[in-house]
């Protein structure tokens, strides 16, 4: 079947998919986005967190069907299109927040949600919400720094401006 | 394999009464991970994800209709109040971003003895009523005629989860589920328990530690004989260790849990008995504050 919905604001189109595919693998082997990881395959992991309509969702857990005409915003989605990073890319880069790499994108994507609803969360707060995004190297205390670093940034910007 | 994607509810059960063995996605949080894993591959899917009218509750004061895709971080951010027990047990499900699609539909759907919402569905009380339709009509499923085996439910073939009507919490409620860690977890056991000082009955539900949730008829009666008899609704004294003791021993007696990758049988029996004292213990406490506040 084919599937048309917007990625990132541009519309995009997959042919010939099959009806149980999930909209991850539409990302990552239809419509080249691959910045979106493929882990665990069962909502465990978080690895392949995106945005469905402004939600951070699971895109392993997306039947590809149900996104025909709706919105997806991945982690390529968070950087500007110049490629300039996005405050929270940014922040894990200086807070080296990043080991193997391979869990980083969702967590960007379920820190950026964590921020836009509450820009200056607690430490158990930031806990919570990183709950479904496993990282296997980092012991996640960069991680930690990293949302604390992009928390603090995003309140001094919005402070100055 | 098809992909049928009804825009209204008609035409869900229309496609349902031609494709009975169609399989309904609604959050996909339970049924994509068979998908992925090819452990199941359905004739059809059968996305509800066009149905907005799913996604919607209401309440009248006494009930709340609960539409069978509001998702669980809703239930937790909107139904806390009215519906404290599976808020409570909502928060325990998976992580922010399967309880930003998962709902109860899909618990009752899959009727997973460890479905996070089962035991704080079965102790808001007797009358809870799953809204069942098929294009033949309407049916209203009580809650204890639900449940029938492990992963089985009394759903026809061509009946779809409109709803889930849940009473308005006139006491307080409790959920606790044992797991290996804060988040991420498959029930090991969980158990709810509701206070209905109205009606002067309790409501409990077992998760996790038989071939379908269940309450714990014997434990739910003895409590509520107890309450009546020594006046405790009315005074809102202490229970007494003994009574505690008693409803947990019940609650213990009424699973009939197994051995399996998550725990054994004997250790679901004793963590049963410890989440009733004190999901008891939490009630009460707070139920006693209120008579005392009021007084």
């Amino acid at each position: 079947m084919r599937v048309t919905f917007t990625a990132n604001g541009k519309p995009v189109e997959a042919d010939d998919v099959w009806e149980g595919e999930s909209l991850l693998y539409v990302l990552r082997e239809r419509v080249g986005l691959p910045g979106s990881k493929n882990a665990c395959e069962q909502g465990e992991c978080g690895s392949c967190t995106v945005y469905l309509d402004g939600v951070p969702v699971c895109s392993c857990l997306v039947a590809a069907g149900q996104v025909q005409d709706r919105e997806v915003r991945t982690v390529e989605g968070l950087a500007a299109e110049d490629g300039e990073l996005g405050l929270v890319q940014q922040a894990f880069i200086d807070a080296g927040a990043v080991q193997c790499g391979f869990c980083t994108p969702g967590l960007l994507v379920q820190t950026d949600a964590l921020l836009e609803s509450d820009a200056q969360p607690s430490d158990n707060d930031i806990r919570e919400a990183l709950s479904g995004n496993l990282c296997r190297c980092t012991g996640y205390e960069k991680i930690m720094d990293a949302v604390r670093l992009a928390s603090a940034r995003k309140c001094a910007g919005k402070g100055s401006a | 394999m098809e992909f049928l994607r009804p825009a209204t509810w008609d035409e869900a059960l229309a496609a349902k009464a031609e494709y009975p063995t169609a399989l309904p996605i609604s959050g996909g949080t339970d049924v994509m991970v068979e998908m992925n894993f090819d452990v199941h591959r359905p004739s059809a899917i059968l996305d509800l994800n066009r149905i907005t009218e799913l996604t919607e509750w209401s309440n009248d004061g006494s009930v709340v209709r609960l539409g069978a895709s509001v998702p669980y971080t809703r239930i937790i951010e909107e139904l806390s109040g009215p519906l404290p027990g599976l808020a409570l047990a909502a928060h325990t499900v998976g992580s922010p971003q399967i309880r930003n699609r998962g709902g109860v539909g899909g618990n009752l759907g899959g009727a997973s003895p460890a479905g996070d919402a089962h035991p704080a569905l079965l102790a808001a009380g007797r009358d809870v009523f799953v809204e069942a339709a098929s294009v033949r009509g309407t049916r209203m499923i009580p809650i204890d005629e639900f449940y029938v085996g492990v992963k089985r439910n009394s759903l026809a073939a061509d009946e779809l989860i409109r709803a889930v009507h849940i009473p308005v919490a006139d006491g307080p409620q409790q959920f606790s589920k044992i797991g290996t860690r804060n988040a991420m977890v498959i029930a090991v056991c969980a158990f709810g328990f509701a206070l209905h000082p109205k009606n002067g009955t309790v409501g409990t539900g077992i998760g996790s530690a038989a071939p379908t949730p269940r309450r714990a008829v014997e434990a739910e009666e003895y409590l509520r004989d107890v309450l009546a008899e020594r006046g405790l609704w009315e005074s809102g004294d202490l229970l007494g260790a003994e009574v505690v003791q008693r409803f947990g021993e019940l609650v213990k007696a009424a699973a009939s849990p197994i051995d399996d990758v998550r725990g054994t049988a004997e250790y679901r029996r004793h963590s049963l008995a410890v989440m009733a004292r004190r999901t008891l213990t939490w009630c009460w406490n707070d139920y006693s504050k209120q008579i005392r506040s009021a007084a």
